[in-house]
């Protein structure tokens, strides 16, 4: 059942059933306030079983009150049973000159007007039996009552023995009639569930969708955001770092006839700016290089496995780029890989292997170190599965003791 | 000797203007992007042009695609470029044709003024000048199958490099801290594990460094 509604956590089966629960009268008014809502639709059935020419206009009449049914059906199990059947999402109001024919072939539309057309008619059939049940149950049992308040030669005879068959029929009819209620609420209950209400699996496929949407925006942003702070940094402070250390490389080569102690701060600050501009392209590098945008992967991992403090054999056969937040987590991989290779490995060598075949970018990083990385453990590979993750991308880390380590990350493109 | 800079940073086109004084260069022009500098270059003919790889109005590649053209159309300019970061394929591009007057150094050099000086001086002259982060690039070996460079030994690979970045025998001696003799061994067992045939000296030197580029981008 879809989603039970604030009523539903108290049912209970046993004490539905006991003619004097509040659980049987409830379901007894679920079941006959149906009546009302299939009367029209009763009527035109049976006005069709009698003119059977008419099928279609009865069929169509029932089509085009679909809605209001739909509407007065939901109101009679929230308010009854508390039952939230959700309303199917529209993305145009019915009157719209987009809104009629993608009703007319969606699947819930022919869901809810089976609904209305054969399980409504039903309930409303028991919700009568049920109703009948409660009344005979109560006239029948209570049949010595009502002879007895007849007068005195209005009496049939004989009745104090004749009538106890009645009382007994009664009594039964009394309890069973909550369990007849529970049973047709039941039905209808899944029934409506299943057919008023959007199809569960289309809702989650389309929850899905949306949620895959969302994240790729966030994802997206987030990328453009480390994309404008690497621009603001080249173009600010680092510009400005690389001109000061210019500058201080001047005063160093040109300011010969200094005291010693002037050019030993000199060249101390000159130090000092170049470490900045080393400190800054790191942190640029980490973030999001100006090389990936420009280049593409190719350039920028070429770049990180120059670096390496061991060296990389490295082959990139990338027939078309990936989207942006795609080879930002590729790049990403190679240089978090990379470092913590040398970080832990003590490797000699490293082979960089990232390939594009369809839809999938499939990176392999393998060096000949010590191996015994621990997938769980690290925050550097814990990083790296949450990155790869965010891609709906995949990771594979082959680290047996005693090396060497393999890591194969794959990563979809198709998105 | 005449340079002119291409330059959109205000910041870094003051300081390079200094550090070209410096050098001895007489600054004819500046400009901030890749038409200007064109233009500079065909009215004042300098010997040097100094040029950001990145500038207006694309901010990608202008200034490599100015320099191809300078080299092309006037060859007496050479052209040092200087890039926030490495793309082999703007030095494999450069250096396709010719491999003197041409210079490849990432931004962040030029705070080393007295070596920029040098690569200054060098390209100039009719040399090379490649950024040691461009060559360990290059240096990446790509792809499978065997490579005449798999058969240097490591020194011979960093002598390789460094004749790369254009250095001189003397200049790779003092880098490595040998003698210019074991430098003169190294580079002969490299012509010999290059095949490269013997002849004048210079030219075998060019052929290695191609080579060595050759080996780089796939």
């Amino acid at each position: 059942m879809a989603t039970p509604g604030p009523l539903r956590r108290a049912y209970h089966w046993s004490a539905a059933h006991a003619p004097w629960s509040a659980w049987a009268w409830r379901n007894t008014a679920l079941v006959a306030a149906s009546i009302p809502v299939a009367v029209p639709v009763m009527l035109a059935l049976a006005y069709t079983f009698s003119n059977p020419g008419h099928l279609l206009k009865t069929l169509g009449s029932v089509l085009l009150l679909r809605p209001l049914l739909t509407l007065l059906q939901r109101s009679r199990l929230w308010s009854l049973a508390g039952l939230d059947i959700p309303k199917i999402p529209w993305a145009h109001r019915w009157y719209h000159p987009h809104g009629i024919l993608p009703r007319l072939r969606a699947e819930s539309t022919w869901r809810q007007y089976g609904y209305h057309l054969l399980v409504s008619p039903l309930t409303a059939l028991g919700g009568a039996l049920v109703v009948l049940g409660w009344a005979a149950g109560a006239g029948c049992a209570l049949v010595y009552s009502w002879v007895w308040a007849l007068p005195e030669n209005y009496r049939p005879p004989g009745w104090t023995q004749q009538y106890t068959a009645f009382t007994v029929l009664g009594v039964v009819l009394l309890i069973a009639t909550p369990w007849a209620a529970a049973l047709i609420a039941h039905f209808d209950h899944r029934a409506a569930t299943a057919l008023l209400g959007p199809n569960r699996a289309k809702e989650l496929e389309r929850r899905v969708e949306d949620l895959a949407e969302s994240r790729a925006d966030i994802l997206d942003a987030a990328d453009l955001e480390r994309r404008r702070i690497e621009r603001d940094l080249h173009d600010g402070a680092q510009q400005r770092l690389v001109s000061l250390a210019m500058n201080l490389g001047i005063a160093r080569a040109t300011l010969t006839d200094l005291p010693p102690e002037a050019r030993a701060v000199i060249d101390e600050a000159h130090r000092e700016a170049k470490e900045a501009i080393e400190e800054l392209s790191n942190l640029v590098r980490g973030l999001h290089p100006a090389v990936l945008e420009d280049r593409g992967l190719d350039a920028a991992i070429s770049g990180i496995a120059a670096r390496a403090p061991f060296p990389v054999a490295l082959t990139v056969d990338l027939p078309q780029r990936p989207t942006p937040t795609v080879e930002a987590v590729a790049y990403f991989v190679v240089s978090e890989t990379l470092a913590n290779v040398a970080k832990h490995a003590r490797a000699t060598r490293c082979r960089v292997h990232v390939r594009r075949r369809a839809q999938l970018l499939t990176i392999t990083v393998e060096d000949d170190g010590v191996g015994g990385a621990d997938p769980a453990g690290g925050t550097g590979l814990l990083g790296l599965r949450k990155r790869v993750g965010s891609v709906d991308g995949t990771i594979r880390i082959n680290s047996p003791h005693g090396g060497p380590t393999v890591i194969t990350v794959e990563l979809p493109c198709g998105l | 000797m005449r340079a002119v800079i291409a330059e959109d940073s205000v910041l870094l086109r003051i300081g390079l203007v200094k550090v070209l004084d410096m050098a001895g260069f007489d600054v004819a022009a500046e400009t901030e992007d890749a038409e200007g500098l064109l233009r500079a270059v065909e009215e004042h003919r300098p010997q040097l042009a100094l040029v950001d790889v990145r500038m207006p109005p694309g901010f990608t590649d202008e200034g490599v695609r100015a320099a191809l053209m300078i080299r092309q159309q006037w060859p007496d300019t050479a052209v040092l470029l200087l890039s926030q970061y490495v793309e082999e394929r703007y030095a494999a591009d450069l250096l396709a044709t010719q491999t003197g007057g041409i210079g490849y150094l990432l931004k962040q050099r030029v705070a080393d003024v007295e070596e920029f000086v040098d690569a200054l001086k060098r390209v100039a002259a009719g040399g090379t000048a490649l950024d040691p982060q461009v060559v360990a690039q290059l240096l990446l070996r790509r792809g499978g199958g065997t490579d005449p460079l798999e058969r240097l030994t490591p020194r011979e690979r960093e002598v390789l490099a460094l004749m790369a970045e254009g250095r001189s025998n003397a200049g790779i001696a003092a880098e490595l801290v040998v003698s210019e003799s074991a430098v003169a061994k190294h580079i002969n067992n490299i012509f010999a594990k290059l095949d490269l045939p013997v002849a004048d000296g210079d030219h075998r030197r060019v052929l290695a460094v191609l080579r060595f580029l050759d080996g780089g981008p796939a």
